[in-house]
């Protein structure tokens, strides 16, 4: 099964570099620093999130703390998982 | 000597000469053209440059062109008219409602707002909005905020369909005004002067072939409150002055501040000279009146809008 953090490299890839697997950036890179996405990217990215995990974003947690690494992204859904699980 | 919003001031009057010097250069021998044609808002940014053209190329060759629609502020029309009687500059009004409902630039924006407010309709206004810089680091995410007709506000986070419709649809109110001032520079051989100041064109607030769209920009390398000091020098109105810097876009009242800068420009203007002249985030705190997080956010919030506006101001790209 895919994880998370390829299921997420995988849609930026596809959705910001046309597939193009050549441009390299690690897990740990800022995904606005290095160029990849901007403000409407990260528009995107979070309508991505919330329909393929079925979560619901906050407006404040729209922030470069949660969102702008892969493994920011990864953290943060798992940290959205566990709330969804105590609240359940 | 420490930071402080002195480092903001200018020699009104040296830079003065220095525009227009460059502006007769420019557009005598590298353009070859004859005048030029401003757009004129009412707003301080296109007040300047209609005064720094008259003062370049002399009143009976400039054109000033007022483009109100519908939804433009109603004292927008006598304050461009009344600008340019003071400055002797040659002056026509252009009404673009028509237009821009040959484009259905309202019907396609309308649309992409009722499906965020399905209650949206005759009697409502909107706009779209940025939250303020705060202590918390955040990405540039517009909001759509209605104004129903007994003036209750309801705001919402845009989804990216929506928010790239009523975008797309807003942006042919620039580049319809941007092929106006065209029509008229062409028929009398003029240039186009593009009005945005610094903040606008290096942070990208401006449309790509509207109105960054353009011959020549007079202001783009001044600061917002620099082109005030202009303005003060050069004798624009204080009615002109004073007024709050709106969007002039939708149709709800929108300030620049609201829809795009997030922070008061004499806060953001000084945060970002600081930025360039690498002053430390402590020293331009203190000068700003802001914690030192507050700086670095909206450094961060700066930094990301020139990294968006560099596409906006690219040329179309071409192989050798």
């Amino acid at each position: 099964m895919e994880s998370i953090e390829q299921k997420i490299r995988n849609y930026i890839v596809e959705n910001f570099l046309f597939g193009d697997e050549t441009v390299l950036f690690n897990n740990d890179d800022s995904l606005s620093e290095n160029g990849i996405i901007d403000s409407t990217g990260i528009l995107g990215l979070v309508n991505f999130l919330e329909n393929e995990y079925q979560i619901s974003i906050k407006n404040e947690e729209i922030v470069p703390e949660n969102l702008d690494s892969i493994n920011k992204i990864v953290r943060f859904l798992k940290t959205k998982f566990e709330s969804m699980t105590i609240a359940s | 000597m420490s930071f402080s919003k002195e480092a903001l001031k200018i020699d009104a009057a040296a830079e003065t000469e220095k525009i227009t010097r460059w502006m007769r250069q420019n557009v005598g021998r590298q353009f070859h053209k004859q005048g030029a044609v401003v757009g004129i808002s009412g707003g301080i940014d296109s007040s300047v440059c209609l005064a720094l053209a008259v003062r370049a190329f002399g009143h009976d060759k400039v054109l000033g062109i007022a483009m109100p629609e519908s939804e433009s502020n109603s004292e927008s029309l006598d304050l461009a008219r009344n600008l340019a009687e003071q400055y002797g500059a040659k002056f026509i009004v252009e009404e673009m409602t028509g237009p821009l409902k040959g484009f259905k630039a309202y019907d396609r924006r309308d649309e992409a707002v009722k499906k965020v407010f399905p209650e949206f309709g005759v009697g409502y206004k909107s706009k779209i909005v940025l939250p303020p810089v705060t202590e918390k680091d955040s990405f540039n995410v517009f909001y759509l905020t209605i104004i129903t007709p007994d003036g209750q506000e309801k705001t919402k986070r845009l989804p990216l369909t929506e928010y790239l419709q009523i975008v797309a649809a807003s942006n042919f109110k620039q580049r319809s005004r941007m092929t106006m001032l065209y029509y008229h520079a062409d028929r009398l051989n003029y240039a186009v002067i593009g009005t945005g100041n610094k903040n606008e064109h290096e942070q990208g607030f401006f449309v790509k072939f509207g109105d960054g769209g353009a011959d020549i920009k007079p202001i783009a390398h001044l600061f917002k409150t620099q082109v005030y000091q202009l303005a003060e020098y050069l004798g624009i109105p204080e009615e002109i002055r004073k007024r709050t810097p709106t969007t002039d876009t939708y149709s709800a009242e929108c300030t620049q501040e609201e829809f795009f800068f997030r922070v008061p420009f004499e806060i953001g203007d000084l945060v970002w000279l600081g930025m360039e002249q690498e002053v430390p985030v402590d020293e331009i705190a203190q000068a700003a009146g802001i914690s030192a997080q507050e700086v670095i956010n909206i450094q961060n919030d700066i930094k990301r809008k020139m990294r968006t506006a560099e596409y906006l101001k690219m040329n179309p790209l071409h192989l050798d």
